[in-house]
C-alpha cells in the first residue's frame, strides 16, 4: 500500500442505497442546504431499504467499492410499514457472512435519517468515509481475480 | 473397447467420441454415471468412449494428438485447483465439440471450493500436521522434487479454485451433486437424439439435467408464513415432518435451490444443502439466502436479532457450502492475498 508523505490520501469508493422517502430526501436536503460532506460516495436511490438486496452490496464489492452504505427511515417510520426491520436483519446477517469472507464489519454502515435530518445525513457520511479511509483500499477486483502464470504459484515450504 | 473383429472396428470409428475427466472432485459424478444402470449400455453403443480415466486407461498424449473438436461430448466434473487440472481443461476444450460442467465442482466449485476460504498454508497444513497425521518430519508436498534418477514435479495449487467457465468456454451446465441419476439418463438419451437428429439441443450456456425454479417448489412440506424466535440444529430439533423445515427454524438452502432433484432431502426429513446450486435468475446464492432467512426471522431489535443469528453457527459455510467460487466474490480475502 502506498502511505508514503508524498502519495494522495487514498480516497474510498463507497456505494451508498438510500430509500426514497427518508434518506435519499436527507441527502437532497444536504444538498440544498449547500452542507459540504465528502464526495465518496455514490448514492443509488431504492424506494425502500427493505428493496436492498444483499446481492447489490455483494456485487458493489466484487466491483471494487472500498465500503457500502446502507440507508433508510428510522425504525416505525418505514413508508411500507415496517421493510426497513427486514433491512435490518439482513444487514445483520449479511455483515457476519461478509466478516467471515474477510471483509471487516467496518466497511458497512446502516444509517437511519429521515428527510429532515441533512445535517446528520452529512455528518455520518463524512465520519464513515474516514472510517474507511483508516482502514485502507479493498482491492477485491484487483486481487487474484485471474491467476497469473507464477506469481500465484505457491512454493510450500519443507 | 476395442473389438477384434475388423467389421465393428469400422463402426466403432463412426461412432461419436465421449470424454469425461475428474479435476478437483471427490469422484461421485462418475458413479452418479455409472449409476444410470443399463443406459450406459446406451452410451456405449452409441459412442466410442474415447478418454475417461477414472473407468479406462487412457493417457494426456492420446487425447493431445487428436484433431481439434474431434471428441463429440465431454463431460467435465471437478474445479480448477492446480496447473494440471488448468492445462487439461484447455486440452479437452479444444478436442471437444461440446464441453458440458457437469455436476457442482465444474459448475460453482463445490466442496473443494470451500478451500477458498484459506490461504493455501493453513489448507496445507490441515492436511498434513494435525493430531491425526503421523508426519514426525513435518514433510510437506513439493512442486519439484531432486531425486538421483532426475527431477519429479507435481502439479501446483493455485490460492484460489475456479469453475470450469472461468478458465475456458463451457456449453452447458448440470448442476447437482452429484446430478441425480435420472437427469443424468435424460440428458443422455436427449444429446443421443440430437445426434440422430431426432431432437434439438438446447441454447448454448444452457443449464440441462435441471429444473428452473427452487427446491421450494418442489417441496411438499407446508408453508405458513410463521416466523421465528431461533435457529436450531436439526440434530437436537423434534422437526414436525408435515411443515417447513426454515420456518421451524432449521437452516434449510431451499429456497435459492435449482430443482431438479425432486426435493430428496426435506422429503426424507434433512435440510436442503444447496447441492443444486443458485436458481435460474439468482446472481449470488448465498446473498438470496441472506435475504431469505432474515425474512423468517421474529423480531425488530437489533440485539435479539442477533441472539437469533447467532444459533447459524457457520453463516458463510451454510450459504456457500457449494457455491463460494461461483459467487460473486468467489473467494475470501485471506485466500485471495493468500495470507499475506
Amino acid at each position: 500500500m502506498s502511505d508514503t508523505p508524498e502519495t494522495k490520501p487514498f480516497e474510498p469508493i463507497i456505494i451508498g442505497f438510500t430509500c426514497n422517502w427518508c434518506s435519499y430526501r436527507a441527502a437532497d436536503m444536504a444538498g440544498t442546504a449547500r452542507m459540504k460532506y465528502a464526495p465518496n460516495v455514490r448514492l443509488i436511490r431504492l424506494m425502500c431499504s427493505g428493496r436492498l438486496d444483499p446481492t447489490f452490496v455483494f456485487k458493489a464489492f466484487a466491483g471494487g467499492a472500498d465500503a457500502v452504505l446502507v440507508s433508510g427511515c428510522h425504525p416505525g417510520d418505514c413508508h411500507y410499514i415496517n421493510q426497513n426491520y427486514k433491512a435490518m436483519r439482513r444487514f445483520q446477517l449479511m455483515k457476519r457472512v461478509l466478516a467471515q469472507l474477510g471483509i471487516e464489519p467496518d466497511r458497512l454502515k446502516l444509517l437511519w435519517a429521515s428527510a429532515a435530518e441533512g445535517a446528520i445525513f452529512a455528518r455520518e457520511i463524512n465520519s464513515f468515509v474516514e472510517q474507511v479511509r483508516a482502514l485502507g483500499p479493498l482491492n477485491w477486483n484487483k486481487t487474484s481475480f485471474t491467476i497469473p502464470a507464477d506469481a500465484d504459484k505457491e512454493e510450500v515450504p519443507a | 473397447m476395442s473389438p477384434k473383429n475388423p467389421k465393428t472396428v469400422e463402426k466403432a470409428q463412426a461412432k461419436p467420441k465421449f470424454a469425461m475427466y475428474w479435476a478437483a472432485s471427490c469422484g461421485g459424478c462418475e458413479i452418479a454415471v455409472l449409476n444410470i444402470h443399463e443406459k450406459i449400455l446406451d452410451v456405449d453403443a452409441n459412442f466410442e468412449i474415447v478418454f475417461w480415466p477414472v473407468a479406462m486407461d487412457a493417457k494426456y498424449a492420446d487425447v493431445e494428438k487428436m484433431e481439434d473438436g474431434e471428441i463429440t461430448l465431454c463431460l467435465w466434473n471437478g474445479g480448477i485447483r492446480n496447473d494440471e487440472n488448468e492445462h487439461i481443461a484447455h486440452l479437452l476444450r479444444k478436442k471437444s465439440k461440446i464441453l458440458v460442467a457437469f455436476g457442482s465442482c465444474a459448475c460453482e466449485g463445490c466442496i473443494p471450493g470451500l478451500a477458498n476460504f484459506s490461504p493455501i498454508k493453513e489448507i496445507v497444513d490441515t492436511a498434513f500436521s494435525t493430531i491425526s497425521t503421523d508426519n514426525p518430519e513435518n514433510i510437506r508436498p513439493q512442486p519439484h522434487y531432486k531425486m538421483p534418477e532426475g527431477e519429479i514435479t507435481i502439479p501446483t495449487l493455485y490460492s484460489m479454485l475456479r469453475t470450469l467457465d472461468q478458465v475456458v468456454d463451457v456449453d452447458y451446465y448440470m448442476p447437482g451433486c452429484p446430478p441425480e441419476s435420472h437427469q443424468i439418463a435424460a440428458v443422455v438419451e436427449l444429446v443421443i437424439a440430437a445426434l440422430k437428429g431426432e431432437a434439438q439441443l438446447p441454447p448454448k450456456g444452457a443449464t440441462i439435467g435441471a429444473g428452473n425454479s427452487t427446491v421450494c417448489d418442489e417441496c411438499p412440506r407446508k408453508r405458513n408464513l410463521k416466523t421465528i424466535k431461533e435457529f436450531g440444529r436439526i440434530q437436537l430439533i423434534k422437526a414436525d415432518p408435515e411443515l417447513c423445515l426454515l420456518e421451524q427454524g432449521i437452516p434449510c438452502n431451499g429456497p435459492a435451490t435449482r430443482s431438479g432433484c425432486d426435493a430428496r432431502c426435506p422429503i426424507a426429513g434433512a435440510q436442503c444443502i444447496g447441492c443444486y446450486g443458485p436458481a435460474e435468475g439468482v446472481v449470488d446464492y448465498g446473498a438470496r439466502l441472506i435475504a431469505a432467512f432474515a425474512s423468517v426471522i421474529d423480531s425488530e431489535k437489533p440485539e435479539e436479532i442477533d441472539k437469533i443469528l447467532d444459533g447459524l453457527v457457520d453463516p458463510a459455510g451454510q450459504f456457500y457450502r457449494f457455491n463460494l467460487a461461483g459467487s460473486l466474490l468467489r473467494a475470501s480475502k485471506y485466500a485471495r492475498t493468500n495470507g499475506r
